[in-house]
């Protein structure tokens, strides 16, 4: 089996064992954050933020580029309007719901077998972006 | 603030950083979540949004992350809750409406709550914090408007 997608999958059984174990697979305690109820999640995010922040800056001094070839880059993206106003649809999509795409595809795992509609959903509205939205954007140009 | 107490969120939230930081460790991948809508549509759809060269070339492995997530949340429900299943009780239209929102809003803003809280955050994108910003500060404001309505849970 290629070594990058068993690197891949290993680390994406502890990114899944996490969201369980953390309850962010279930869509009523992310609404209970979001209620300002319980402000747990703060934690789960910061969490992984700093573990995540720890292998991006040593990663480099440990092992100068990864195992399976390539090259060490941070993410960045470059700020325009659409990052908000997508961000800001996504507020809106995981205020009414619960649901953020991870915290979704986990919660197959837990047997959450309704998530389903919630995800082919974000299929559909990844398409309607994709095709739509990026359309009529090119026009505008 | 925290009725549930924080232990369980912390050691979640760092389990979750354990595995993004192997996967970028190993491979320098960023192991985010939305863009994954998006490479696995590329299978479907002759679009040319969907058919980029950086969709293409990273299909394969965000499917087999999209399985991981599975398995590895099936391995919390096997060894914590002796495999009682858990099916939520928000109603199926507010799944779909929301469902639908975020498949838009992330791929949009090219992220979402990994993309830009977790990866974004600790490559410390200025990009992300905003984002990550907006989308608590909406997500806030749109859960209470709808707590107010009488729409629960």
């Amino acid at each position: 089996m290629n070594l990058k997608y068993f690197f891949v999958f290993l680390g994406g059984i502890l990114f899944g064992f996490g969201l369980a174990f953390s309850g962010m697979t279930k869509q009523e305690i992310v609404l209970s954050f979001l209620r300002l109820d319980d402000l747990g999640l703060l934690f789960v995010l910061g969490g992984a933020a700093v573990l995540t922040m720890l292998a991006i800056n040593f990663a480099p001094k440990l092992l100068k580029k990864p195992i399976t070839g390539g090259t060490y880059t941070k993410r960045s993206r470059i700020l325009n309007s659409k990052i908000i106003v997508g961000a800001a649809i996504f507020g809106v999509g995981w205020g009414i719901s619960g649901q953020c795409p991870g915290s979704a595809i986990a919660s197959i795992g837990i047997g959450n077998i309704p998530i389903l509609v919630g995800i082919v959903f974000m299929f559909l509205g990844a398409y309607f972006q994709g095709t739509i939205l990026s359309r009529v954007e090119n026009r505008s140009k | 603030m925290f009725p549930l107490g924080i232990s369980h969120y912390l050691i979640g939230g760092l389990i979750i950083g354990l595995g993004v930081g192997f996967i970028y460790l190993t491979t320098g991948l960023h192991a985010t979540q939305s863009s994954f809508f998006d490479t696995t549509l590329s299978y479907f759809s002759n679009k040319p949004y969907f058919k980029k060269k950086e969709y293409l070339d990273s299909r394969v492995w965000r499917i087999i992350l999209a399985i991981g997530l599975i398995v590895g949340a099936s391995l919390y429900t096997i060894l914590f809750t002796k495999g009682t299943m858990y099916v939520t009780s928000v109603q199926l239209w507010r799944l779909a409406l929301g469902g639908f929102l975020v498949g838009v809003g992330t791929r949009l803003s090219k992220g979402c709550t990994s993309g830009h809280g977790i990866s974004g955050v600790a490559s410390l994108s200025s990009t992300s914090i905003f984002a990550v910003i907006t989308f608590i500060s909406v997500g806030i404001l749109t859960a209470i408007i709808f707590q107010a309505l009488g729409i629960l849970p």
